[in-house]
């Protein structure tokens, strides 16, 4: 079971001045229980890429394909697609429209036909995987906080059971306490069986936390590989717009001055490092203990 | 699938030519004589002519030709509907009778002309905005308007109204585009059901663009505050409009044709 795209590409406004070719020849493949990083500049086409995933957008050359089912414009199993896609766009709190947060997150499991009395525990447990109790549910989506409208529209998403579930930026513009929150949910829901793609251009937590990562760059893949490939690839052809995280950069320049220092974006293991050298430099000190 | 993934009517694209770069004041008049020109037409020739203008007007604009035809769509509906009542309902010489319904020569010619001169109207209509960026057009509007504001004429506030307004249609249909995108992904479903379910489905899409509408309209009142916008009094430009001899040829020219087609016109018919 797994999403796969193979050679996919996508023009927009065909035969006009602004035509412009968002996705170049793409292919990646993600399975259920994996975590994908898309990362790229803005521009780079990730978000045209996500909205393949779930048929918002129709592949002009290439195929993309879901579980088995080829995702088509005419297909019948669009809505099935769909269903079992989740994608939580952009700034998602802007979707809101019901009355209450029940309402809001009853909204895509009603859409699925999922049974009416199903409905209120489906919602409830959505809003608890992000952590929000439910006395949240009677209240008007409008009057939260920035972080807990992001939760609500997540959770209205989680609430149709999808068996993937695609991000686009869900970090941008959240504080760092409420950023933690969001990874930590997405590290559970891939823990449940979910495949995650995230697009992203946060490098932290692509490199700590995928399977494999898919750097873009005009519509076209420069790289998908493991986050060390990909970090290894970037120290040495540094791309615009994504800077390295600090420790990654850190210790990639203790590389450059001692070949033996390890190329990470872990603290931890970088510190062992450090510590292990200091001491074998000055026996005389006491050991390191991490 | 492909919702409003398509140029907006009459949205501005950008090129390098001799009607780009036309003072717009010159584009708006000269608009204003065409459009005269074009009610006034009565001989298929000069129809022709009219025709024959617009696809010159378009290769002058270096704008394929099949963009400006696209902005016509809109009105086809009223193009078709104002064709459809001049063939069953103008009296004159009988064509073809069916029962009670009878077509007349007079209503055939009629319908044809009027649906061909609704769509050069409007055809001619877009060039304005198909060459001008919408702050040169408002730039114009408000300098012919000028004259009218010692007699209490809000020109200034007119023209800042429409800057905004065209400004925000973009914005406004990429949102919308948006939003149905991701209502879509948690399955609504806009084209399924009878025109009350459809309707109801637009609810999803309608709110949330009102909120988005709201916030951006105090973000832009608060932004412009900040930078001490005050109303048009003593406000000055950073590209003024200038009127070159170019812009008076291109007048001249203008007025020419179209006062050589009234008078071919005229001349024809006689």
């Amino acid at each position: 079971m797994s999403i796969t795209v193979d050679g996919l590409s996508h023009t927009y406004h065909p035969g006009t001045p602004l035509e412009t070719l968002a996705l170049d020849d793409v292919s990646l493949e993600c399975g259920s229980g994996e975590w994908l990083s898309v990362v790229g500049h803005t521009g780079s086409g990730k978000s045209t890429l996500a909205q393949h995933l779930n048929g918002i957008l129709f592949p002009e050359r290439g195929t993309v394909s879901v579980d088995g089912m080829e995702v088509k414009e005419k297909s019948a199993r669009l809505r099935d697609v769909r269903r079992a896609v989740g994608l939580v766009f952009q700034y998602p709190e802007q979707q809101l429209f019901a009355e209450n947060v029940l309402e809001e997150i009853s909204f895509a499991p009603r859409n699925w036909g999922i049974p009416e009395s199903r409905i209120p525990a489906l919602a409830s447990s959505a809003l608890s995987l992000t952590g929000l109790d439910e006395t949240y549910l009677p209240r008007s989506p409008f009057h939260l906080s920035g972080g807990e409208k992001r939760k609500v529209a997540i959770a209205s998403v989680l609430a149709g059971e999808p068996s993937y579930l695609v991000l686009d930026e869900p970090t941008a513009g959240l504080d760092s306490w409420s950023r933690r929150e969001l990874v930590s949910l997405l590290v559970r829901l891939k823990g449940e069986g979910l495949g995650i793609i995230l697009v992203t251009h946060d490098l932290d937590i692509a490199l700590q936390h995928s399977d494999s990562i898919l750097m873009l760059d005009r519509g076209r893949c420069i790289i998908m590989d493991t986050p060390r490939k990909v970090m290894e690839h970037l120290q040495e052809h540094p791309a615009p717009g994504l800077h390295l995280p600090e420790i990654a950069a850190l210790s990639a320049s203790l590389r450059n001055a001692d070949p033996g220092a390890p190329l990470t974006w872990d603290w931890k293991e970088l510190k062992r490092w450090v510590v292990t050298r200091t001491v074998a430099a000055h026996p005389h000190l006491p050991g390191g203990d991490s | 699938m492909k919702f409003l993934n398509h140029l907006t009517f009459g949205q501005y694209v950008p090129a390098d030519s001799l009607v780009h770069r036309l003072d717009p004041r010159c584009k708006i008049l000269a608009v204003l004589v065409v459009l005269t020109g074009i009610f006034l037409a009565r001989h298929i020739l000069v129809f022709a002519a009219w025709g024959g203008l617009l696809f010159s007007l378009a290769v002058l604009s270096h704008l394929p030709f099949r963009l400006v035809l696209r902005s016509a769509k809109p009105v086809l509906i009223l193009v078709f509907f104002t064709a459809f009542i001049h063939v069953f309902f103008t009296d004159g010489t009988p064509l073809l009778e069916i029962g009670f319904i009878t077509i007349t020569r007079e209503g055939v010619s009629g319908a044809v002309y009027m649906g061909l001169r609704l769509l050069f109207l409007v055809l001619f209509a877009s060039f304005l905005t198909l060459t001008t960026k919408p702050m040169e057009l408002s730039d114009g509007l408000e300098r012919l308007f000028s004259p009218f504001v010692r007699f209490g004429f809000p020109a200034h506030e007119l023209a800042m109204m429409m800057t905004i307004a065209l400004r925000f249609i973009p914005t406004l249909l990429d949102e919308t585009d948006r939003i149905m995108k991701a209502q879509l992904a948690r399955g609504a479903a806009f084209d399924r059901g009878n025109l009350w379910k459809r309707l109801k489905a637009f609810l999803p899409v309608l709110i949330p663009l009102f909120v988005i509408v709201f916030q951006r309209a105090e973000d832009l009142a608060t932004a412009m505050e900040a930078r001490c916008y005050r109303g048009g009094e003593g406000r000055t430009r950073m590209h003024p409009l200038v009127w070159r001899t170019g812009d008076t040829l291109g007048a001249l020219c203008v007025l020419a044709i179209v006062a050589g087609l009234i008078v071919g016109d005229r001349s024809f018919l006689s």
